[in-house]
Order: C-alpha cells, then structure tokens, then sequence
C-alpha cells in the first residue's frame, strides 16, 4: 500500500524528518508513536500534501504512485486520508454541501456514479451513527462552533463516508475524554478490513487500547527507531520514551 | 436625442409633461445647485478615493430607444407580485395591473404619480441635492422611474421588481436618471428589490427615496449587475419613523464604475435598520461605498455590515458614518466591515467612522483586510476538492453570512448566482495566465 524509503522532510528550510523509511501493507494498521518534537505531525502533512512541507529527498510510493508528485486533492482521490490534528473552522461552507462535494469528486476520480443528493444522506446518516454525531451537526459549518471532541468525531466521521484506502489519523486521540476515544477507535475499526490500511500517529498509548495495532513504531528525531508489535506501545507507555533515546544514542 | 451636458458641467432641467409647479421648481433649484457645485472632484473628502474624470470626459447622449441585440429579461420571472421594467431612462414594461388591482397597493411609473397626497409630502425631502452634486443631478434631470405606495396597514406578501437596463457604445454612450420614491404606510410591510444590467457603455444615475412609516416593515435590495463598462452612481436615502424596521441591502457585481450612497436617518423612537453590502469585484472594476446612518431619536438600533471580495486589479472602498444625535440616547449601533482579498493587486480602502453627540450609546465599529485562509484550503484539498473549487467555496462562503440572509427565496438564489457567475470568469482567467 505505502512504502516511503529514506525519507528526508520537513517545513520552513527546516529539516524534521531525517531519513525515515516505513512500509505499510495493505490490511494492516500501524502506529507510530514518539515524543513531541520527532517529527510525527510532520510525517502525516508530508503524506497528505500540505503546501508549507517540503521533502527534499527520499521516496514515497502509494499503490506504485510517487505520492509526493500529487496535489493534496489528488492524492484524497486516489484514497488517502488525513484526520487533523487540529480541524479547521470553515464558517460559511455547510457541513453536508462540503462532504458531499467531496465524496463525489473522489468517487468521480475513482470512475464510481456520482452519489445524489437522497443517496448522500443515506449513506451519511449511517455514518454518523457510527460515530454518534448528531444529524443536527450537519446543516452547520464545517467544525464552527463544534467542541474538541465534536471536531474530532467529524474527522472519522469524513473518514467512514469517504472510505479510504489509507486513512492517517494525526494525534486524533488528543484532547479527547474516554467516551470520545471509545466513538474515535470504533468509526476506525469499522474501516479495518483487509483492503484498508491505517497509520495511527499518537503521543500516547491509550488510543491502541482500544484500537490494537498490527505494527508499532518508536520515530525519535526524524527517523524509525525500533519496530515491534502492539505489545511495544504498552512498554512505550511503562518506561516513557527516554529509553529508547538513551538507546539510540548509545548506537550511535 | 440630445447631448445631456451641453459643456459637460452645466445643466439645464428636464420637464416632464403634467409637472406640478412644485416639482417645476425642485428641479430649477436643483440644476442651479450642480452647476455651482460642478462634479465632485478628488479634493472633496467624500470623494477622495474615486475621481470622475472618466465619467465626465465622456460626452453623454439620452437616448430612450432599446439598445441593439437581446431583449432585457427579468431574472425574477412572473415571481413578483408587480414589476415596472424601464430600459435607458423610460419605462419599458408595466406589470403592475394585478398588483393595483389591492386597494392598498399603488405601483406606477413615478411621473403618473405626481398629484398623489403622499407624492408631495415626500418627494425630493430626503435625498439631499443641496449638498450632493449628483443627487441634484437626477433631481433635475429625472424622467422616469417607480412610485411605490403601500396603505397603513397592508402587508404586502412577496415583492415588487424594478429593473433598469441600460445599452450604450464607445459612439453612443447613454445616459439614464432615475427617480424612484417608496412609501410605506403605518404598520405596513414591502420588499422591493431593484436590479441593475446592462450592454456596453453607459451611465445609470439614480435615486429611491424610501419614507418607513410608523411600525412600517421595509426590505429593500438593490442589485448591481451592470456591465463592466458602465457606470452607476446611486442614491439609497431612507427616512425612518417611530419603530419602523429597514432593511437595505446592496449587492455590486457588476459595473465598471461605481459609487453606492446609502444614507438612512432614524427620525421616530425605537427605530432599527439593518444596512448591509456586499462587493464582489475583480478587472478594473472600482466600487465606492458611501454611508451615513443618521441616529436622530432615542432607542434606535442599527446594524450595517459590508463586505468586498476583491479580486486582480479591482478596487473598492468603504466609507462608512455613524452619526448619533445629541438628542439619541440609548442608541445601539454596530458597524463592521469585513474585506477579502484575493489579489496582490486589489486595493480596499475602510473607513469606518462613528461620531457620537451624547454619552449614553452603545456603538462601536471595526474594519478587517483578510486573505483566504491557507488551513481551510489545505483542508478541502485533503478531502478531495480541487483546488479552484475549494477557493471558491471560500470566496462564496464569506459573501454567504450575507446572502443567507436573504428572506425571499429568489432574491437570495439571484445573489447565489450572481455571485456564482462572477467566480468561474476568475477561475478560467487563472488558468489562462499559469
């Protein structure tokens, strides 16, 4: 699905990501967990094309596509989506137009028949079930006035009705009450099947209690530490991050 | 056919047949005011940031005959309840019948209405040709245009349509005035809306008076959509009464040059009015925004909001006045105006401005400039929305919190696409130029 090589980026000149290399099948799901400051919000706005970062070597390769060649919207259309750590207020652009016309230029881009108006709302009532969204929310403007948790709920929300290939969720788990992380962790489950793949970007380990991981990955300034299985995140949360950069210091 | 300024700066009065002796002498006074008072030029503060020596270089003609090519069409349809269309200063098109046919309801071009009661109490007291040069040119130079009159007590349901057109070329470039006076009796309740297009080049220059009685509910909507060659300069001028509700909103599309005087004094306690505008402008377009809510009496609240979407090389201007009277306690007052610019060139100037004569008032005002905001671009990007479409999204959501608010269901569809029709020009002329 995903295999980014050697990957160098990072924002304002300023390099954040110093080699990292990562390999993400089709069907599994991956968290990548780290300290602040390591890179790891840097990583999700690479993958998803946000014009202030830049990559200045390495490769990343999408289904045999150079990801990094597309514009944001392309590489939506193509099925990757990015959860924001901190979704935007757009007052003025209605909640349901917004996703409507999303969807349809994703499907329209995949060759998929452009969804009407009553067969959007279907799909998107089921949706917001799943994440326990009320149908109020969406006559409103896309996140204006929406709580922390509502914002988030949103995110995963767009997510179920786009249904990507390769969903990334950016610290979705920040700020967020257990209730909220329970919705958050069900709407992804509800995508995981052997044809999606998820990357899970957090700072903490309760997330993946909820949310097991097949993958977990340690990122320390800029590149992939260590790797292992779900059992890492819960070591991760035992003995903070310190070990691993006292670590990779004594490698080096 | 005759040339309007013989010397380009002095007039003589226009007649009309039927003329009371009244009007006779308005437009006497009139005429000899503008040609003491000549043009406006930069040097005058009111008009510092619009020079009209484009306008006035150009040797205007009255010509009432339909211009050349299609035949002008309402985009409102048979949806208003009466609609008087006038084309290049004369009345075109009466639909009006039905609507007279209501014993409270009076539509009818201006120059039949001149006997009328309420015609000689209110004609010509507001709009101020004293002081303003082009105010006194439409008050002597007028020849036709709409007198609206709605008994106390009715409510009009749906709205009354006034359409202008105007046609002109480089060759025979036309002049149109146009006088328009609108009477809302105690407790009564009217929307109008007026619209403005037109072909080539030409100069629309007009006035509506509108007299709010007492508790009179009035919306008026002034739509300007004229072609990118013309100009327009225009006079909103709303009297209002003890608790009349105003609203008045002005949507500039379209013009080459324009200049949009509204002004509103709130003369009977507990009055309010909404004055709202929206500018959306790109090319060379340059469009003046001049207003003046007069606060007389005591517990009057108003609200003006306007907001400029400018594009390219455009340029517009807000300048905004709140006066409040020393006699207008508890006034409750809020100026904003907003701007949106998508061009490095585009200019904007605000000058809001309050000047308050007593000390129990709630005021306050604020301007801002703005870009489009990168985060939520990036964010309809990275869910599939092209690039173009998602600005604008943007560009029409921050005209929507004016155009949502529209009550009648196709004024505001006419301001979507309106507005709609204006975005994709932009959009194509990006990409010509990448």
């Amino acid at each position: 699905m995903l295999e980014i090589n050697n990957l160098h980026a990072g924002i304002d000149g300023k390099e954040i990501l110093k080699g990292l290399t990562l390999k993400i099948g089709t069907g599994e799901v991956h968290a990548i967990m780290g300290p602040n400051g390591s890179g790891k919000s840097t990583l999700a706005n690479v993958l998803a094309g946000r014009p202030k970062y830049q990559a200045t070597s390495g490769t990343v390769t999408y289904q045999g596509k150079d990801l990094l060649a597309l514009p944001a919207e392309e590489r939506a259309r193509e099925g990757v989506f990015l959860a924001m750590q901190y979704p935007v207020e757009i007052p003025g652009v209605n909640n349901i137009y917004f996703l409507k016309a999303a969807l349809n230029a994703v499907r329209k881009h995949q060759g998929l028949e452009e969804l009407d108006a009553m067969e959007f709302l279907q799909l998107a009532r089921e949706k917001m079930k799943l994440v326990e969204l009320d149908e109020a929310f969406m006559s409103r403007s896309v996140n204006e006035g929406f709580s922390g948790g509502e914002k988030k709920r949103n995110e995963i929300f767009q997510m179920a009705v786009l249904d990507p290939k390769l969903a990334i969720l950016d610290e979705t788990d920040s700020g967020l009450d257990i209730d909220a992380l329970r919705i958050v962790a069900q709407g992804v489950n509800a995508l995981r099947s052997e044809k999606h793949s998820v990357l899970v970007i957090t700072h903490y380990q309760r997330l993946l209690k909820y949310l097991v991981p097949d993958f977990v990955h340690v990122l320390a300034d800029g590149r992939i530490v260590k790797s292992g299985g779900k059992e890492l995140a819960e070591e991760l949360e035992q003995k903070g991050y310190e070990w691993i950069e006292e670590e990779v210091a004594a490698a080096r | 056919m005759t040339s309007v300024l013989e010397d380009r700066s002095t007039i003589a009065p226009v007649h009309i047949d039927g003329e009371p002796e009244r009007v006779r002498r308005i437009r006497e006074q009139a005429a000899e005011r503008f040609n003491t008072l000549g043009w406006p030029t930069t040097r005058s503060e009111d008009w510092k940031y619009t020079s009209l020596t484009s306008l006035t270089n150009i040797d205007w003609k009255s010509d009432q005959r339909q211009p050349d090519g299609e035949d002008p069409a309402s985009p409102f349809g048979d949806q208003p309840v009466a609609e008087l269309m006038f084309v290049n200063g004369a009345l075109h098109a009466n639909r009006s019948a039905l609507a007279n046919e209501h014993p409270g309801i009076r539509v009818m071009p201006i120059g039949e209405a001149m006997d009328l009661e309420s015609f000689q109490q209110h004609f010509a007291r507001y709009a101020d040709y004293e002081k303003h040069a082009l105010a006194a040119l439409n008050t002597a130079m007028w020849q036709d245009g709409a007198y609206i009159e709605i008994a106390p007590g009715t409510q009009v349901e749906g709205f009354i349509h006034l359409l202008y057109f105007g046609g002109g070329t480089a060759e025979h470039p036309v002049i149109s005035h146009y006088r328009n006076l609108i009477v809302a009796g105690r407790g009564s309740q009217i929307t109008v809306v007026e619209s403005f297009y037109g072909r080539g080049i030409y100069f629309t220059n007009t006035v509506t008076e509108i007299v709010a009685g007492d508790g009179a509910v009035i919306d008026h909507y002034k739509f300007e959509d004229e072609s990118l060659d013309a100009f327009h300069i225009g006079t909103v001028q709303i009297h209002q009464e003890r608790s009349s509700s105003v609203t008045s909103r002005t949507i500039a599309t379209g013009g080459g040059l324009v200049r949009n005087v509204i002004n509103a004094a709130l003369t009977g306690e507990g009055a309010s009015l909404s004055m709202e505008g929206l500018f959306v402008l790109s090319g060379k377009q340059h469009v003046d925004n001049h207003t003046v809510i007069d606060h007389v009496a005591p517990h009057c609240d108003s609200v003006e909001l306007f907001k400029g979407i400018l594009d390219e090389n455009a340029r517009g201007i807000f300048d905004g006045r709140i006066i409040v009277e020393p006699d207008a306690v508890k006034t409750n007052s809020r100026q904003t105006n907003k701007n949106l610019l998508l061009s490095e060139t585009a200019i904007i100037d605000s000058k809001p401005s309050l000047e308050i004569h007593n000390d129990d008032v709630k005021c306050n005002h604020g301007s801002t400039i703005g870009q489009l905001d990168e985060e939520a671009l990036f964010y309809l990007r990275a869910r599939g929305i092209g690039a173009e479409e998602a600005r604008n999204l943007l560009v029409y959501a921050f005209a929507s919190e004016i155009v949502e608010r529209m009550k009648v269901d196709a004024v505001r569809e006419n301001a979507g696409r309106a507005l709609f029709a204006r975005m994709p020009k932009r959009m194509e002329r990006r990409s010509e130029s990448r």
